[in-house]
């Protein structure tokens, strides 16, 4: 019966409460993809392996350290690889958004500190034996249509000159939260052509990624590694992969936060709209409730009833909004192409989303469950709503 | 026993009660020092003209407000000096309510409004079942059990209200201007069920009304003027 009473009160004003589950909806729609948006910043980072250190200039990132170093930091006890990852920043096509992707010039063996990067053998074989190879990933690939054996031409932004790579492969991610939206070429390839054209600029790398046989030494093995250097020309920040990348998205802390705060103002927002509902609701209804009270039954119950109806309506807008929030995910990442290479609704957000709408439902019911609970019998008798 | 004089067998006993509402500042009595004592078994009608105070006696004597000084007994009960929740209780148990307007719920059909009052007793489903066709039988609403308050007419829903009323067997039955909203035709048959109910049941019946023709059906009248009883 209470939950008879409950269901069929939330259709009685069938306009009001279908505008009210529809903002709802939108809402915990709105509040996931924001959410996962956010996520997706920090994709980078949450796929940064404890394994991996990032050295790099400790002036900035934009000063190259020497090559050599890569030897010196091999031979640190506790450190089993290391490679370089030189940023190209060179031009595909022309320099609009939709035809941007990261590319880096690599020592051969980076894919090894990278095992999320899945590349067939033979793939593999064939971009180390072609000097002008590259490997690409499998999103990035889809995004262009390349196939193994098409060129890519490159226009040098930081690295003068026009560049003729052809993929050699393809590799695949692990899993769903593996980026695949990069091109490797060989460093070797980019420091001859220097060594040519650039003396100067040649046998210097970018970063240094460095694999560590035991993730728990990371912090100690970072501060050996930056000893080293200390007192040259180029002294060295060591870190985790995962705080290198949070470094990155740090940058643009203002807007994730603004994100950040958006999702919660829309949450905020319906909270106000259901309140609202809940009290004309409760003030139309005060006669029926005094009426339960004057059959005997409690404030308690009467209160249970408005706040049943509020959660029973955000279960609801809150049930459609989770179950649409995948496929906009999907028509989101759609639109957006790769400037998200990752963007899966996480769990977390899907909990978020269900706290939420519980937590909508249950503020906006509260009050004016406790005002029909306190409304005197006679005076509610009176109430012609 | 006439109403009007406190009596050792009174179901109702009501013993100098007065209550004044307020308005503002302003306090304004509603009812002075009424005395009166309903026997068991009585169909009482309260009459006056409008702001006399009937409504706020029967009220009182429903258990739904309280009086500002006096006692006010039923059964035996001092129902002034009952807790809120206790209160509840007990109108659940001895009180059956009609009202002017039916107050029934309007998503529920006529056989879940008459159930409502047996939620909050301890009969099985079956149970409730079988007192809720009883009582529907007995108004003659058998065969509209699952109408909503919307598909019935004003008498019928006023005759689901009584059957409401009777469903967890109350001693006393309170009814606010029971034909107020009604035509004659179905005034006849609400007065008709009240009367019933007084007879056969033995069901203690105080009705408020302004309708002379309506008063005719109870045993005893007692006017109220100014929040005083008229002695008649």
């Amino acid at each position: 019966m209470y939950l008879r009473l409950v269901f069929k009160n939330i259709f009685r004003h069938r306009l009001r409460s279908l505008l009210t589950i529809a903002g709802l909806v939108i809402a915990i729609l709105a509040f996931g993809i924001l959410q996962t948006v956010v996520d997706a910043w920090f994709a980078g980072a949450d796929m940064a392996s404890a394994q991996r250190l990032i050295t790099r200039n400790a002036t900035s990132l934009v000063f190259p350290l020497p090559a050599y170093y890569r030897e010196r930091i091999r031979s640190i006890d506790g450190v089993t690889k290391v490679a370089i990852s030189n940023w190209f920043g060179g031009i595909y096509k022309d320099q609009s958004v939709g035809n941007f992707f990261a590319q880096f010039a690599v020592d051969d063996n980076y894919f090894d500190l990278y095992p999320e990067f899945l590349v067939k053998p033979e793939q593999m074989a064939a971009w180390k034996a072609d000097r002008r190879g590259a490997l690409v990933g499998r999103l990035l690939a889809d995004q262009f249509g390349w196939k193994v054996g098409d060129v890519v031409p490159l226009k040098g932004a930081i690295f003068p000159g026009d560049f003729e790579f052809v993929v050699r492969g393809i590799y695949e991610p692990k899993d769903e939260t593996t980026v695949t939206r990069q091109f490797y070429f060989h460093w070797d390839y980019l420091n001859e052509l220097l060594r040519q054209k650039f003396p100067r600029r040649a046998e210097q790398a970018g970063v240094f990624i460095v694999g560590i046989a035991d993730g728990s030494r990371a912090a100690e093995l970072s501060q050996v590694i930056d000893r080293e250097f200390r007192n040259s020309l180029a002294e060295t920040l060591t870190e985790t992969e995962k705080a290198f990348q949070l470094g990155f998205v740090a940058q643009m802390e203002a807007i994730v936060t603004a994100i950040r705060v958006v999702s919660f103002v829309v949450i905020v927002i319906i909270f106000a709209v259901v309140a609202n509902t809940m009290a004309m609701t409760t003030r139309e209804r005060l006669a029926e409730y005094a009426t339960l009270k004057a059959l005997g039954f409690g404030p308690t119950f009467v209160g249970s009833l408005i706040v049943g109806e509020s959660l029973m309506m955000t279960a609801l807008g809150g049930a459609a909004g989770i179950l649409l929030t995948f496929p906009t995910a999907r028509a989101f990442k759609a639109l957006v192409g790769t400037l998200f290479p990752v963007f899966n609704v996480a769990p977390e957000t899907v909990m978020m989303q269900v706290g939420a709408a519980i937590a909508v439902g249950l503020a906006a019911g509260i009050l004016p469950s406790i005002r029909a609970g306190r409304v005197k019998i006679v005076e509610g008798l009176r109430y012609i709503g | 026993m006439n109403p009007g004089h406190p009596g050792e067998q009174a179901l109702v006993d009501i013993r100098h009660v007065s209550k004044s509402y307020r308005r503002g500042d302003q306090v304004v009595p509603v009812l002075r020092d009424i005395t009166l004592a309903i026997p068991h078994g009585d169909f009482i009608a309260l009459m006056g003209p409008s702001g006399s105070g009937k409504s706020t006696l029967l009220n009182l004597i429903a258990g739904i407000d309280k009086p500002d000084a006096g006692m006010l007994e039923v059964d035996g009960v001092d129902i002034t000096a009952m807790h809120e929740a206790d209160l509840a209780d007990w109108r659940a148990s001895h009180v059956g309510f009609i009202f002017q307007f039916y107050n029934l719920m309007p998503v529920l059909d006529a056989f879940e409004n008459v159930e409502l009052p047996l939620m909050l007793t301890r009969l099985s489903r079956r149970e409730r079942r079988e007192r809720v066709e009883t009582a529907l039988e007995l108004v003659g609403l058998a065969d509209r059990m699952e109408h909503y308050p919307n598909e019935l007419s004003g008498g019928q829903q006023q005759r689901v209200a009584i059957a409401r009323a009777l469903i967890s067997d109350p001693a006393l039955i309170v009814a606010d201007e029971p034909t107020g909203d009604l035509d004659r035709k179905s005034a006849e048959d609400v007065l008709g069920l009240l009367r019933r109910l007084n007879a056969e049941m033995g069901k203690t019946i105080v009705m408020v009304s302004h309708d002379p023709h309506s008063v005719e059906s109870a045993r005893h009248v007692t006017h109220l003027d100014k929040g005083e009883l008229i002695p008649g």
